[in-house]
């Protein structure tokens, strides 16, 4: 009888350490997941604090009176006068219109300044389309100079050096005031390509070579991964060669992407001379390096499709050539394309092979198919953070979110077509 | 006492030592088998099945020794045992389910018909369409009550048209006693019907090819007593038409459903003989001692 009770008492004194342990074990976990929240959120928080001015442009709007005499310009179709017309001398005037206190050369060369590069081809873009508008007043949005831009946006923010004179200041809030300088959403970032100006740059070239690397890597790795993975999986023989590959497959899947990248290098671009920078060699290369990861998910769903199914068409008389067809690749459909969707996913974020292939290249034009030279979304990003010009550095967070939100999107429906094609047996 | 005495058999020795000696202490494992050795009545005139001199091995591992038996036409036979017996890997054999497991080696003669099941031009799907399969967990598709049932006879190509395939349909549902609870929702998925309801339906998705046999590996094992009571019956009325063999765990189940009865042990028929014999007077102390509940 006492002996029941001491090993109760012993029983009792050793619960109690085993809560504590418990409670210490549970409470390391959610410091845990307290971290890498905690760290998520100060990268999100980071990037977006950054970067969510990236989708603002400043813009200086203008009734321009595009005088010929002014321009030197009599026939805006003739591309020889147009080569010789000085576009900027009406913007100027313009200019010099809202602020009558400028004088003198000196002044309006300052003045100038205020605008973006290419406000000079805006005005010649007008006339090319539309020849009829010599000599006549139109109102024109232009893109105002970084320095504008970071300026009025970033004015009093210590990260930011402001690079305009006392003058020029002065002159930008004038305008500003006025209404001639505004601030609005950044449609420039998704309808233009890369650019030497931060205010002209966008990312639009990146998205559509991004989309066309993704095609050419989703059509050739997601129907070889998954043929390789019924093969592996349903008809190879067991035998040597077979774990041989096995292995090979498993190892293939740790190897740095940058060897898949040299691999491009040597294989498709020395050996096969294809072109560099374009988005053929680019999904090859990146198809490569998805494949392991969708051969070992889709193995991975076609075990997990259960025998009794199997068995089932069997034991009706299904061939081999049947049974998978029919029962296995429907019931392992939805691990198959969440694997291949989160090997997507690694690959749209995949820069190193890219380098190395020559798709780092300062691309201006959006690519029109897979044989124009084209960069991707996370090389664009590279590009821009280690540019020098301060435009482009809420340019790349904004890139970054841009990439991120496909990201996410691609997850978000890998879970859906998940949740959508399981089936229950 | 005798027990010091190997040369004894262990039947004599539980007949001395009488009903006093716990059962822990019968070790019918002590027994020795004469390998292809089957008491009872393991032969029929004109068997379905001719299965002579039948050993399969899994590597090195021996999991049926030498087994001879018939199987007749339109008969019901159980397999009883206990659990690694063998049955379950015997009843495999008979439509070449085990060619699946690399592995597996089925030696001796297995004949269907006059036809050799193992012959190296035998087309099993040709077979398994002849040797339908029930199997211990209901496994219906993941699909409609329809698309089950017409599984078989669309893989065949034995409906060319939509109606020929809805009246087989409906017979394979109606042998199976299922028409009733299922017409009103055949494009309902399967796995959302009973267990119960969803052997019925395999049960029905293996009459859909025409079968002349059909296998039943403890079709009853995952059902409830009602379930397994429906089943019971249908098996009843199907014997009028196909020939069965059925493994079961459960003796009075063999004693209810089937006309004979083959006892395995440790991979050897040990008997086999008319299922009232059997369980009334078996001639086997292996066979009595499991159908009495000492082991297994």
């Amino acid at each position: 009888m006492t002996d029941q009770r001491s090993q109760a008492e012993i029983v009792r004194k050793s619960l109690k350490r085993r809560y504590r342990k418990e409670r210490r074990f549970r409470l390391y976990g959610m410091l845990a997941i307290f971290i890498a929240l905690a760290s998520l959120v100060t990268l999100f928080a980071d990037i977006i604090s950054k970067g969510h001015t990236g989708f603002v442009k400043t813009t200086i709007t203008l009734d321009v009176n595009l005088d010929s005499e002014l321009m030197y310009l009599e026939d805006p179709t003739d591309a020889d006068q147009r080569s010789m017309a000085d576009f900027v001398a009406p913007i100027v005037a313009a200019l010099q219109e809202q602020l009558p206190e400028v004088d003198g050369a000196g002044e309006k060369r300052e003045l100038g300044r205020l605008l973006g590069t290419y406000a000079a081809s805006e005005i010649s873009d007008v006339l090319i389309n539309n020849p009829e508008l010599l000599d006549t007043t139109q109102t024109i949005e232009f893109l105002a100079h970084d320095r504008v831009s970071v300026y009025v946006k970033h004015a009093g923010n210590p990260r930011y050096s402001i690079k305009l004179s006392e003058q020029q200041q002065r002159w930008v809030d004038e305008l500003l005031e006025k209404g001639v300088i505004d601030t609005s959403f950044n449609d420039v970032l998704f309808s233009r390509g890369d650019s030497r100006e931060p205010a002209n740059a966008g990312v639009l070239g990146a998205i559509v070579g991004s989309l066309l690397t993704m095609l050419v890597t989703l059509a050739i790795s997601f129907p070889v991964g998954i043929a390789a993975a019924v093969y592996l999986e349903e008809f190879a023989p067991e035998n040597k060669l077979t774990d041989f590959i096995e292995v090979n497959i498993n190892n293939l899947a740790a190897v740095p992407s940058i060897i898949f990248g040299l691999l491009g290098l040597a294989v498709f671009i020395g050996l096969f001379g294809m072109p560099r920078s374009v988005p053929v060699v680019g999904g090859l290369v990146l198809a490569l390096m998805t494949l392991p990861t969708i051969i070992i998910s889709s193995r991975a769903a076609i075990k997990s499709v259960p025998p009794s199914i199997r068995e089932a068409a069997e034991g009706v008389g299904a061939s081999k050539m049947q049974v998978v067809l029919h029962h296995v690749i429907p019931l392992a459909m939805p691990g198959m394309l969440t694997g291949s969707i989160i090997g997507m996913a690694q690959a749209l974020g995949e820069t190193a092979p890219l380098l190395l292939i020559g798709m780092v290249a300062f691309i201006v034009d959006v690519p029109g198919g897979f044989f124009d030279s084209a960069t991707v979304l996370p090389v664009q990003i590279y590009l821009w953070a280690s540019s020098s010009e301060q435009g482009f550095v809420e340019l790349a967070s904004a890139a970054i979110m841009v990439l991120l939100t496909f990201m996410i999107s691609m997850n978000a429906l890998a879970i859906w077509l998940r949740k959508r094609l399981e089936r229950r047996w | 006492m005798n027990t010091m005495n190997p040369s004894i058999s262990a039947k004599a020795d539980r007949r001395d030592q009488g009903a006093e000696i716990p059962v822990p202490q019968d070790k019918p494992e002590d027994t020795v088998i004469e390998e292809g050795k089957t008491v009872g009545k393991p032969f029929v005139n004109d068997p379905k099945f001719k299965l002579r001199n039948v050993n399969v091995s899994y590597g090195s591992d021996r999991a049926i020794k030498n087994i001879s038996i018939d199987i007749g036409k339109h008969e019901v036979i159980s397999f009883i045992g206990p659990s690694g017996c063998g049955k379950s890997t015997f009843l495999r054999c008979l439509n070449r389910m085990n060619d699946s497991i690399q592995i597996c080696r089925v030696e001796g003669q297995l004949m269907l018909d006059d036809e050799d099941i193992y012959h190296s031009k035998r087309d099993v799907v040709e077979l398994r369409a002849r040797v339908g399969m029930v199997f211990q967990k209901p496994n219906p598709f993941p699909k409609s009550i329809y698309d089950n049932v017409a599984y078989g006879p669309r893989i065949h190509g034995l409906a060319n048209r939509k109606s020929d395939l809805d009246e087989i349909v409906e017979n394979s549902l109606r042998k199976a006693g299922l028409w009733e609870e299922a017409k009103d929702r055949l494009d309902a998925i399967a796995t959302g019907m009973s267990g119960g309801q969803q052997q019925r339906l395999c049960i029905a998705r293996a009459i859909a090819v025409s079968p002349e046999v059909i296998l039943m590996d403890e079709p009853c094992s995952a059902l409830d007593p009602i379930a397994t009571a429906r089943i019971e019956e249908l098996i009843a009325d199907m014997s009028k038409s196909y020939t069965i063999v059925i493994v079961t765990h459960s003796m009075q189940q063999a004693a209810r459903v089937s006309d004979r009865t083959a006892y395995f042990h440790l991979g050897h028929l040990v008997e086999v003989n008319e299922t009232n014999k059997i369980f009334t007077s078996p001639q086997h102390e292996l066979t009595e001692s499991y159908i009495t509940g000492r082991f297994g």
